[in-house]
């Protein structure tokens, strides 16, 4: 436990040595991959429609983290974990300008669109492919968290976030959850809320315990569960 | 509404005879300020009373009008009368009730409020009464609906009472954009203002005139009630150096409601009032009747105390600023402050509401918790006699308001922006919005006023040809209703006994402080938190114990700029006849001997070295809110001069900032320019701006507190504000809201302004006293530590903290905390 501890930030899941990025990425430097869970472009334009005028900015902010985590890491592929796209609008609302930043990224780098509830058919017109789910080594790759699992299986879709408490105040962030066995990843998206790992909806899927990494402002944090609130 | 017969009986010939009739009926007659409300009226212009409670204020803002219908009658509504608590306006009415059924009068008068049942309610928008009495809010939502021209078209007069309340407030801003909007509506509608004293009449008058301009309203003064006996309890017990509970005394307040009929016992927060309440029954022995009041409670409940306290069952209430305003108990015999009073207006508000008779003085006890509120009390006293008050200077009306506005006059029908502006300007806290401003908030409500050129597809108002906005689609009508107001609530959850009823709403962010058996007081009792179900708190009653005192935000109040002066001139001058306790007297001896004692005009700075670190404490009077600043920008600063700051703690007089190594020069340390890069760069990443954030992005309606059809939900903002704070200070940092949020935080909060003023104040004047240990005078704030939250801590910091805890409990080492030893003297 006091290594992890001490390392926040180095995840070993399914024996495979993973790094997880401040923005809430995760990095597999063995093999140059970035994996990035709901995205969620165009949720403000989704809530303008119906009257609610938020700054349409998320997409925008969205694809700055994306493309930062891109050169710091020197990556040469992603995979987006499913609810890239907010609805099956979504791809339909992009301002010009943000569709060719999207564009470029996916004809520079090998991209895989996974498909989540929110775009169970990603658009075509952005470039990379399109797959259901995609194994790899020790690893799989999904939208959602399979009830069972043998082990190895990345996931997003539940936008994990944690609480702990420190001098009698309660701190939330935005965490990576694993056992070792399976990681969910935090949102990625700009405007993306967030749910309690210990709702039996995540906590449920850790049988035997897990531990978090919240993403703090500057670092990263390692908590186990029994630290949670 | 007693009246003593102050005046011969001549005056009664000014009265219609009616009314003289029913004066003399009565063995009174009109005050003079009565007759001359009359006067103004019969001149068509609008007035200003001023006049402490007790004094037929009410009365004198009504007769004009009673008088009016009496003689003329009068085809729909005559009179609106707009009070800031429903509760006041149900008490008026039913004080107005009264006389106009003992006169005889035909004159319909109701009340509209948020309990008024849907069916009454059209009906008074179909056929209002002669006067109706609402609030702010629900006067807003008249404005909203397509018939408001009916409803306002023949208004004759506007009553505002407690219009001290109202003015310099958000919710005040929404009362002058009614306000403006009911002038053109109604263009020879006279306005009436009730207020208690205060500093600054001439701005009240402006603020009430329809020109924006305190020449338009006619000034009308009630006369003084008899000066108020204010006494401070001098102790028999040792007399705390710090907490804020004031315990010690209260065997002492205890004797003093036995030998009173009624009292009324006034703390500063919802937690003080707990601890008191729970004390004062501790003590109980007589079984006197004694209740509790404040904004967290059951409305039921708080229901409840008030009508016993209006019946005279109740011996005394401990309260928090839940009854400064409002209701009339003329029984009130003594009025009990417990801590020090914050503000000298404040104060004197309090002491009013003893002994309502304006011929007897009203009794008050100031029961200060600690020495420095020894001398808080002093100086609130000493200013109260000197009838010197303190009052926040005009802030420009708020741009998120506004906003609300807006859309709510789209709602009611098609609107010109140039008609619109004119309007908005004539209400006096937007006198001088600029057209710019105007013109981007419009945008605003319009298209959420981004840059973005392809994001125009979305409106909220429309433009036609003629240039008119109207509302885009009948959803936005129902969003603009369910969220009209300006006040924006924390998150609360209620608290209800494990199969049992509900006990009142407690914060969020303190229930999520809670571990399942923790006990805390609430609501008079000793409750242990049991967990949440959904978004109910379930408790039970916990054995006794030590409880874990709920740390409500509620009420607190920081001490106020004419307070800190007089503060600071007692202590300079402690020997020149301030009657200080013994205790205190002391305290500041040893103070002089050990140090120096702080100057008025100048800033006594302490350095002293303590269990291994620096100390450096700074008196500067300048309140809570202001001092922590201070301490933020002190510590950025101390950490680049690679002085390793550990820590501040703000009270409302003092801050003290340790560190590893000793600050040396306190000219480049509190030089004013820390105001400068330090302060924009911590204010965009302070919670304090994030905050404020909220409440704008809530009340302009860009986040919506509630949606129709979700009004259950439980979660009191629908989207996380946070988020969209950081994405529009990145992608458009000159938005409307954000220069909204910059406003308020910097001016409207006044703070920074304090800041400003007191480093300003201070530049070449900085006493540094280098000592071998802790002063006397530094005592109260250093045993803050550990009590008090510690500022200038960031998330990252906080996280650390707690991972290294968990790293410490893992490897055995001790856990830290052991910081708060006693302070040997």
């Amino acid at each position: 436990m006091s290594d992890t501890l001490n390392k926040p930030g180095h995840l070993l899941v399914n024996g495979v040595a993973l790094l997880a990025d401040l923005t809430g990425a995760l990095i597999w430097p063995a093999r140059r991959l970035a994996v990035v869970a709901d995205l969620h472009f165009e949720k403000a334009t989704a809530f303008a429609a119906r009257g609610q005028l938020l700054p349409p900015y998320d997409t925008a902010a969205t694809l700055d983290k994306l493309e930062a985590v891109v050169a710091r890491h020197g990556v040469e592929r992603v995979f987006c974990l499913g609810d890239s796209f907010h609805d099956g609008a979504a791809a339909a609302r992009l301002d010009p300008a943000q569709a060719e930043r999207l564009r470029a990224l996916t004809a520079r780098l090998d991209w895989t669109w996974i498909a989540g509830n929110h775009d169970p058919a990603p658009p075509a017109e952005l470039g990379g492919r399109a797959a259901e789910e995609i194994t790899e080594s020790a690893l799989t790759f999904r939208h959602e968290a399979a009830p069972e699992t043998r082990g190895g299986e990345v996931s997003g879709h539940f936008h994990p976030k944690a609480a702990v408490r420190v001098r009698g105040k309660r701190l939330t962030a935005p965490c990576f959850v694993t056992d070792g066995r399976r990681l969910v990843l935090p949102a990625f998206g700009a405007f993306t809320g967030g749910l309690n790992v210990l709702d039996p909806a995540i906590s449920g899927l850790f049988r035997r315990g897990f531990s978090v990494t919240l993403l703090g402002r500057n670092a990263l944090f390692t908590f186990p569960k029994k630290a949670l609130v | 509404m007693s009246q003593p017969a102050l005046l011969p009986e001549t005056t009664l010939f000014a009265l219609p005879p009616r009314f003289a009739a029913w004066f003399q009926a009565r063995g009174w007659a009109p005050h003079p300020h009565q007759l001359e409300m009359l006067a103004a009226a019969e001149a068509g212009e609008s007035a200003l009373l001023i006049a402490p409670t007790g004094g037929g204020k009410t009365l004198a803002g009504f007769l004009p009008s009673l008088a009016d219908l009496a003689a003329h009658g009068h085809a729909g509504l005559h009179t609106l009368y707009i009070s800031p608590l429903k509760a006041l306006a149900v008490d008026v009415h039913r004080n107005l009730t009264q006389p106009i059924a003992e006169m005889g009068l035909e004159i319909a008068c109701e009340t509209r409020t948020g309990d008024t049942p849907q069916s009454k309610r059209r009906r008074q928008r179909v056929r209002p009464p002669a006067i109706l009495m609402t609030t702010p809010e629900s006067l807003a939502l008249l404005l909203s609906y397509y018939d408001a021209p009916q409803v306002f078209g023949n208004l004759k007069c506007v009553v505002i009472d407690e219009l001290h309340a109202f003015a310099g407030t958000k919710r005040g801003d929404l009362l002058a954009l009614g306000l403006a909007r009911l002038q053109s509506l109604s263009p020879g509608c006279r306005r009436t203002g009730l207020s208690a004293t205060v500093q600054d009449p001439d701005w009240l008058a402006a603020w009430l005139s329809p020109t924006a301009e305190s020449s338009g309203v006619r000034q009308v003064y009630g006369r003084d009630g008899a000066e108020a006996a204010v006494e401070i309890l001098t102790t028999r017990e040792r007399l705390p150096w710090s907490g804020h509970m004031a315990v010690h005394a209260l065997a002492e307040v205890y004797e003093r409601i036995k030998q009173a009929g009624t009292t009324l016992v006034f703390v500063n927060t919802r937690a003080q009032a707990e601890i008191v309440f729970q004390e004062l029954w501790h003590l109980n022995e007589d079984g006197l009747a004694i209740g509790l009041h404040h904004g967290s409670l059951a409305v039921e409940q708080r229901r409840k105390v008030e009508a016993a306290m209006a019946a005279g069952r109740l011996r005394a209430v401990v309260a928090t600023s839940s009854l400064d305003l409002g209701i009339d108990w003329a029984a009130v015999d003594l009025v009990v402050q417990i801590g020090a009073p914050k503000g000298s207006a404040r104060l004197l508000q309090r002491v009013g509401r003893a002994n309502h008779r304006l011929d007897q003085p009203s009794r008050a006890l100031l029961v200060p918790a600690n020495r420095f509120e020894v001398l808080e009390c002093r100086a609130a006293l000493e200013a109260v006699k000197a009838r010197s008050l303190d009052g926040d200077p005009p802030r420009p009306g708020g741009l998120d308001v506004l906003s609300q506005h807006i859309l709510g006059t789209a709602c009611a029908g098609p609107v010109g922006a140039d008609r619109l502006y004119r309007e908005i300007t004539s209400a006096f806290p937007y006198k001088s919005l600029t057209r710019k401003d105007f013109d981007r908030t419009l945008d605003f409500v319009a298209t959420g006023g981004y840059a973005l050129k392809s994001y125009q597809r979305y409106r909220r108002l429309t433009v036609d040809k003629e240039g008119f906005y109207r509302v885009a689609h009948i959803e936005h009508l129902k969003r603009y209703r369910m969220n009209v107001g300006t006040i924006v609530e924390a998150p609360v959850l209620k608290v209800r006994l494990k199969n049992g009823r509900v006990l009142g709403e407690v914060e969020e962010y303190f229930v999520n402080g809670l571990l399942p058996g923790d006990s805390f007081i609430f609501a008079g009792r000793l409750l242990a938190f049991e967990g949440l179900r959904e978004n109910t708190v379930v408790v039970s009653r916990a054995p006794s114990g030590d409880p874990k005192v709920p740390a409500y935000a509620g009420g607190r109040l920081p001490l106020s700029t004419h307070l800190a002066e007089r503060v600071r001139d007692i202590l300079e001058h402690p020997e020149a006849g301030h009657d200080l306790p013994e205790a205190v007297g002391e305290w500041l001896r040893l103070q002089r001997w050990r140090s120096q004692l702080p100057p008025a005009d100048g800033l006594l700075v302490e350095c002293f070295p303590r269990a291994g670190k620096a100390f450096l404490v700074a008196y500067c009077f300048e309140g809570r809110n202001a001092h922590q600043t201070l301490g933020m920008l002190l510590t950025r600063r101390m950490e680049r001069a690679g002085l390793s700051p550990l820590g501040f703690v703000a009270t409302d007089y003092v801050i003290a900032v340790w560190s590893l190594k000793p600050a040396e020069d306190m000219d480049a340390l509190f030089d004013e320019d820390m105001l400068g890069d330090d302060l924009e760069e911590w204010m965009a990443e302070s919670s304090m701006l994030r905050r404020t954030f909220r409440n704008v992005a809530v009340i302009a309606g860009l986040i919506e507190a509630r949606t129709p059809g979700r009004e259950k939900s439980g979660r009191q903002v629908t989207f996380n504000a946070d988020l969209i704070y950081d994405v529009l200070r990145k992608h458009e940092p000159g938005h409307i809201l954000l220069q909204a949020t910059r406003a308020d935080a910097a001016g409207g909060l006044t703070d920074i302004g304090r800041l400003a003023a007191m480093l300003k104040r201070v530049k070449g004047r900085i006493h540094t006293r280098r000592l071998d240990r802790i002063s006397p005078l530094a005592v109260p704030v250093l045993l803050e530590i550990g009590r008090e939250q510690v500022y200038g801590s960031g998330l990252d910091e906080l996280l650390d903290e707690g991972a290294q805890a968990l790293i410490e409990e893992a490897t055995g080492g001790l856990a830290p905390g052991h910081r708060q030893a006693v302070l040997p003297l």
